[in-house]
């Protein structure tokens, strides 16, 4: 008995023990290792040596934060666009789909069968100076003669709301579709418009999935750098490129962990003051 | 099939109708879920729509409700033809199958919900509000969340939601289906007294017989998307029209026969037995007469008779049921244990009386 009630304690922790073993080898250590890095100094031809070097954090935020400033622009953009533009169709499949539904969700994570970076030189050939897009958007004034889209703050913000969609249209989704219709049929019966409906039950009911998608896309799309170095121009550049540029062309290990845990820093702190404001409940439902 | 148009019989002509059905069609793609209905319902009744899965009755419950669009006909509410309207602009409310509570709102902004579409708020929103909770007598948990609530309360919050409108009719999508038996017999009681309480017409949703015989003053029984028969639960029970009512509501014994004059059939072994000469009027030729089984008697005694041999038995306690196969078919019969040690064995030979008056025709079985 005594052996079966140590089993029954111990099994929790057992379960638990692989992933916890698996965030600890490779995340808590690498980012123990990636604070050590950051406050290191030195040179890659003489080596580097822990020096408590704070330096690292003043400039990077010295030197970069017009690139800070514009990953949290593009990302919020392309964030906004990306809800506004997947709420519709999530509610649309959700509602309208009936037997479609799968199919309909199919399209939707398509593009994922593609690679991410060729996905993303597929946007450099649409958005080209001669393609279909500029000539269209030059037709209807809204690109003067000669002008571009491409190398344009425009062109990362519309490839990074391409790449990213899925990520918000799917959890809209998912949380659309568990919505009981009875509650919206409640609502009407209950001297509710349409409009007033959606407003006072659809919507509120649908925020988990606006929080998970608002967040799945927000957060990896501020660290991203493959929509500006493609479709991005050096003025259009993300605190991701020069994260790149620092870690991969320069070598400057410690310039490159000081901007990186920066970014999750504020990453995260933004994530926290979301969360308060919305509530979070509204993450699990 | 013939168009079955039955309306409440009785009601004068100046009689107030909250709803008027008036051939009410439904139809899902080739399917005719509501085929051709005529019904009135009149002010302040409790009326139960009654009948076994598909037979349209909660079709026709979400028409008047306006969740379901006719495919024909209309629906008069106080005179007015709302079928073409949307729900939020009819004078009616939903009691829903699953409550449908908000769940993401408080009681208080639940059950506050119609009325503030209505632009009724501040001190008077609060009072309704308060008012309304008090009737289903669930004063003060307006700040909970449905999910705080057991089935019991919620079931009471949602009728409190639906009251507080005072709507001109109250629609009841079987509330009571997802309550435990004892929950269920207390809110039937409940729910009859907050009805005598309030005066709103009720439109019950129910598959339940009994559940509609304790709580309605007037049952549609429908069967297959038609009215069968409407009246009181007593009307019902002792003088069913069609095989289908006799069978639905409690057991009845069909005997088939032949008119064979005003008052009299014979049935199929040759007995002659009297019937009321009204249950007769305008029918001739082969029908099926009914007997509840409690109205038989074992022994003489009475203008009709018949008698075989116990089949079966079943001792129940208050009363003893017993199967008796006779020439003119098997016939359950319910013996009250008045006295002790008169069972009767299997086998053995009783005759069995009945008064005419208990007697009821219905039409022929066309085909089993």
């Amino acid at each position: 008995m005594g052996f079966l009630h140590q089993r029954r304690g111990l099994a929790p922790y057992l379960l638990l023990a692989p992933g916890m073993l698996w965030l600890a080898a490779f995340f808590l250590v690498p980012l123990g290792f990636l604070v050590y890095q950051s406050l290191q100094s030195g040179n890659i031809d003489f080596g580097y040596a822990f020096t408590w070097a704070w330096g690292n954090y003043w400039s990077a935020i010295k030197g970069y934060r017009g690139e800070f400033e514009r990953s949290f622009e593009y990302a919020g953009l392309a964030t906004v666009i990306a809800l506004v533009v997947s709420y519709p169709v999530a509610y649309w499949i959700a509602f309208r789909g009936g037997r479609w539904k799968n199919l309909l969700l199919l399209f939707i994570v398509a593009p994922f069968f593609v690679t991410y970076l060729i996905r993303t030189l597929a946007w450099e050939t649409i958005l080209s100076d001669h393609g279909f897009v500029v000539r269209l958007l030059t037709d209807i004034h809204l690109v003067s003669p000669g002008g571009r889209v491409l190398a344009t703050g425009t062109a990362v913000v519309a490839g990074i709301t391409y790449n990213f969609l899925p990520f918000m249209a799917l959890p809209l989704y998912v949380s659309l579709e568990q919505i009981d219709q009875s509650l919206v049929e409640a609502a009407g019966d209950l001297y509710a418009s349409k409009w007033i409906a959606f407003l006072r039950v659809t919507f509120p009911l649908s925020l988990p999935g606006v929080v998970a998608g608002t967040l799945l896309t927000f957060i990896p799309a501020a660290g991203d750098f493959i929509n500006a170095q493609l479709l991005g121009s050096p003025t259009s550049h993300m605190i991701g490129n020069v994260i790149n540029s620092k870690f991969n062309e320069l070598i400057d290990y410690p310039a490159a962990a000081a901007m990186s845990f920066i970014l999750m820093a504020i990453i995260l702190g933004m994530v926290l003051l979301y969360a308060r404001a919305v509530g979070t409940e509204k993450l699990t439902g | 099939m013939t168009a079955v148009t039955p309306v409440a019989d009785g009601a004068p002509a100046t009689a107030e109708y909250d709803i008027r059905l008036i051939g009410l069609t439904k139809r899902f793609d080739d399917v005719v879920a509501v085929d051709n209905i005529s019904l009135d319902i009149d002010r302040g009744h409790f009326f139960a729509l009654l009948g076994p899965s598909g037979c349209g009755k909660t079709t026709t419950l979400r028409m008047i409700g306006g969740f379901e669009e006719p495919s024909e006909g209309r629906i008069e509410l106080g005179g007015v033809d709302v079928a073409r309207l949307p729900p939020y602009k009819r004078d009616v409310n939903t009691v829903f199958q699953s409550y449908a509570l908000f769940p993401h709102l408080s009681i208080f902004e639940n059950v506050a919900f119609g009325l503030k579409r209505r632009g009724i708020k501040g001190g008077d929103l609060r009072k309704r509000v308060g008012d309304a909770l008090e009737l289903v007598g669930l004063a003060g948990l307006d700040r909970r969340k449905p999910r705080q609530l057991s089935g019991g309360q919620q079931q009471r919050i949602a009728l409190a939601r639906a009251l507080v409108n005072r709507p001109r009719v109250l629609l009841l999508d079987e509330p009571l289906g997802a309550l435990d038996l004892k929950l269920r017999k207390e809110m039937q009681l409940e729910l009859k007294r907050i009805q005598h309480e309030v005066g709103i017409t009720f439109v019950h949703v129910t598959h339940d017989q009994e559940e509609a015989m304790t709580m309605a003053d007037r049952i549609v029984i429908m069967n297959g998307g038609h009215i069968e028969q409407v009246g009181e639960p007593s009307e019902l029970y002792e003088q069913p029209r069609t095989p289908f009512v006799a069978g639905f509501l409690g057991v009845s014994n069909l005997l088939s026969g032949t008119i064979v004059g005003d008052d009299r059939v014979k049935l199929q072994d040759g007995t002659e037995v009297r019937v009321p000469t009204a249950a007769l009027a305008g029918r001739q030729g082969n029908v099926q007469i009914g007997v509840r089984p409690e109205k038989l008697r074992i022994g003489g005694g009475e203008e009709n008779s018949l008698s075989g041999t116990v089949a079966e038995s079943a001792y129940i306690g208050v009363s003893t049921q017993y199967i008796l196969d006779t020439p003119a078919g098997p016939v359950t019969v319910y013996v009250q244990n008045d006295r002790l040690g008169a069972q009767v064995a299997n086998g053995e030979r009783l005759t069995l009386g009945w008064s005419p008056d208990c007697t009821f025709v219905v039409d022929a079985q066309e085909d089993t």
